[in-house]
């Protein structure tokens, strides 16, 4: 018993207190902290005290008071429901003209490029190394009204004589789709990438057409891309407000404008806040929304795969 | 074995050229596949064996020639429209459907109504003694499940042929063992056509009544697994298939039943006269397999009997279990190799330097052509 004893105690203070069990307690905890961290002190407290500023009143010259003002929740969205419909509908216009070109530039990426994928991925990535202000100040210049490119159109017939491609909301769902582009492809491609093409193969053996086989076994193996590519361009297009304010005039305005100059124009805090925390709970409802039709556990499923 | 009926072929293979930029993968292939028999391609990784099948299968396009199915040209027709299936080496399940599903997808595409569909899926999982797993996730099963699966996927559509592109090569060794009679069974119930695309002598052997031994993009000789053991053609048939001893030779006289060659520094052996072919040289290479050898102690000079025989000392003796295997280096420089069953102890007083006599009977000697460049 006493040898034992004495046998065990120098791998004990070889490992001190930290033994193989406390470690294995420990680890993960020491994986999540950090990122907990994070989130609580630039995520939960900010999101609280805004909550916290919405509910109060008064003016910027005399300062705020909680006053527990609900109502401002209904008043914003009576006030600013033009502009929040006119987010959902740019971001969900642009999203959809994202997936239609970003589908297949995926696929040809993931199946079609061969050693040029790369380079092709680059490309993608490329517009993110300059800011998104320059970006889309360079498509002001592009969509101007005597630029080669609204000429062009016009010789064509697209845009009428007296037309005009700037300062529609052709041109800021045109900047939207191609500013949040690359967040479409990129998920798309990662989940084509993986995918077996024997199971396309084993399609088409089944008697399945190339469509066939592409609408069965391809895009709902894509699934779990598609559906990340989706929320990844659609909600960050929902805030977005460089695109309007710079392609767009106050007849294009979305809700990120109406935040924008509630804080930093009119100084309207808490109208500001509140309408920040509307497009927030919507966004929130119609991921739930997504999630339950597409059908989260078979999108997991089909990650697994 | 099985009797074969050639009198119908089922896939016919004129021609067929696949080159990949240089390389050219299947050399002007000419083959017939029987109706209703159980074909084995063999080969070597690298061999042509699978790019001939994935042709079959619609997948690579023949560079030239044509492939035919029950009589009709199918060379350009797309996989979907050709009338076999196909087992993946990779099973190559949809993970996103449970297993009835996936065995369902072909009926699916070839509009079978609803009933009936689900009375061929329950009869094709049962041939696989899959029914009660028809709900699960592939992904949820066993290799040798999956394994399953795939068949009864093929199956259940009754195609003209059913292409298995190495079925069981992902499998271990005891599961594919059982697969491979599983396989020859269901081969048997259901009556279609399979080919079989492996590497393995051993699993061919097994299942095949017609075996294709194939190198580079060529068959090197066709035939069932008896023929090809016991009358191989080529040095490359007699190696790949089982162990052979070679040992070159030349043909002194031919009259009757059997030749007599002159083999190892002038020892006189007789071969079968139907062993030579027309057109062979007087110079040939003679072989014989390690178990039809006998071994004993050698007493003098080999008596000339009915038997052939090349006299030798011991090298090498390796206990095996059920066998003993001898390496004799002959007094002409060859290296033999003999098995020597372990049913009696008739050999066990046989040791490494002993001076033995080996013998054969002369009807269990082959003929393959000599290839000069690299004949040792």
């Amino acid at each position: 018993m006493s040898e034992s004893g004495e046998a065990a105690a120098p791998r004990g203070q070889a490992g001190g207190w930290l033994t193989l069990r406390r470690r294995n307690t420990l680890l993960p905890l020491a994986l999540v902290i950090p990122g907990m961290l994070w989130l609580i002190i630039f995520y939960a407290i900010p999101i609280i005290s805004q909550l916290w500023i919405s509910l109060q009143t008064g003016n910027p010259d005399d300062g705020f008071a909680q006053t527990w003002n609900w109502a401002i929740y209904a008043d914003s969205i009576s006030e600013y429901s033009e502009q929040m419909l006119r987010s959902l509908q740019y971001a969900g216009t642009a999203t959809i003209a994202c997936f239609i070109i970003g589908f297949p530039l995926a696929y040809f990426m993931a199946f079609k490029a061969g050693r040029w994928r790369n380079l092709f991925l680059l490309l993608v990535i490329l517009p993110f190394f300059t800011s998104l202000i320059v970006r889309t100040v360079a498509w002001q210049t592009i969509l101007t009204d005597d630029s080669w490119i609204t000429n062009a159109l016009k010789t064509v017939g697209l845009v009428p004589q007296d037309g005009r491609l700037l300062a529609t909301s052709f041109a800021v769902i045109a900047g939207i789709t191609y500013n949040f582009l690359p967040f479409m492809v990129l998920p798309l491609y990662a989940s084509l990438e993986r995918m077996d093409r024997t199971l396309v193969e084993a399609a088409t053996d089944l008697y399945a057409s190339r469509w066939t086989a592409f609408r069965k076994i391809t895009l709902p193996l894509a699934g779990p891309g598609i559906f990340a590519g989706v929320l990844l361009t659609f909600i960050p297009a929902i805030g977005d407000y460089i695109n309007a304010q710079l392609l767009g005039t106050s007849q294009q305005y979305m809700i990120g404008n109406v935040i924008q100059s509630q804080y930093l124009v009119v100084r309207e805090y808490p109208t500001a806040a509140a309408l920040s925390f509307i497009m927030m709970v919507v966004v929130l409802l119609i991921i739930a929304v997504a999630a339950r039709l597409i059908g989260t556990k078979r999108l997991s499923e089909a990650a697994v795969a | 074995m099985r009797g074969v009926d050639v009198s119908e072929t089922d896939v016919a293979l004129r021609g067929l050229t696949k080159r990949f930029g240089e390389m050219v993968a299947v050399d002007n292939l000419d083959l017939d596949i029987p109706r209703g028999g159980f074909f084995a391609l063999l080969g070597p990784s690298g061999c042509g064996k699978t790019t001939t099948l994935r042709m079959i299968g619609g997948f690579e396009e023949p560079t030239a020639g044509t492939i035919e199915l029950a009589g009709k040209d199918i060379t350009q027709q797309p996989p979907h429209k050709r009338d076999v299936n196909t087992v993946f080496q990779s099973y190559a399940l949809f993970p996103h459907m449970t297993v009835a599903e996936n065995v369902a997808f072909g009926l699916e595409r070839k509009k079978v109504d609803k009933a009936e569909r689900k009375t061929r899926v329950a009869e094709a999982l049962e041939l696989v003694e899959l029914g009660a797993l028809a709900s699960r996730r592939p992904t949820q099963m066993s290799g040798g499940q999956q394994q399953r699966v795939a068949l009864a996927r093929a199956l259940v559509n009754r195609p003209r042929a059913l292409l298995l592109d190495e079925p069981l090569g992902a499998l271990d060794l005891r599961l594919r063992k059982q697969l491979q009679l599983e396989l020859s069974q269901i081969q048997r119930d259901v009556g279609i056509t399979f080919i079989h695309v492996t590497h393995d002598q051993e699993e061919a052997m097994t299942m095949a009544d017609t075996i294709a031994v194939m190198r580079d993009g060529r068959i090197d000789q066709l035939g069932s697994a008896t023929e090809l053991y016991d009358h191989p053609r080529t040095a490359f048939v007699a190696n790949f298939l089982g162990n052979s001893n070679l040992i070159d030779a030349d043909v002194v006289s031919s009259s009757g039943a059997f030749a007599e060659v002159d083999a190892d520094g002038g020892a006189r052996l007789r071969v079968p006269a139907r062993a030579l072919s027309p057109n062979s040289s007087a110079k040939i290479r003679i072989g014989v397999r390690p178990e039809k050898m006998k071994l004993e102690a050698a007493n003098g000079t080999p008596q000339a009997g009915d038997s052939s025989a090349l006299l030798g000392h011991i090298v090498d003796a390796a206990y095996i279990g059920l066998a003993t295997q001898y390496v004799v280096r002959t007094d002409g420089g060859a290296d033999l190799q003999v098995f020597v069953q372990n049913n009696s102890d008739a050999n066990s007083g046989l040791n490494e330097g002993d001076r033995v006599v080996a013998t054969w009977d002369p009807e269990h000697t082959f003929v393959v052509e000599r290839e000069e460049p690299n004949a040792g």
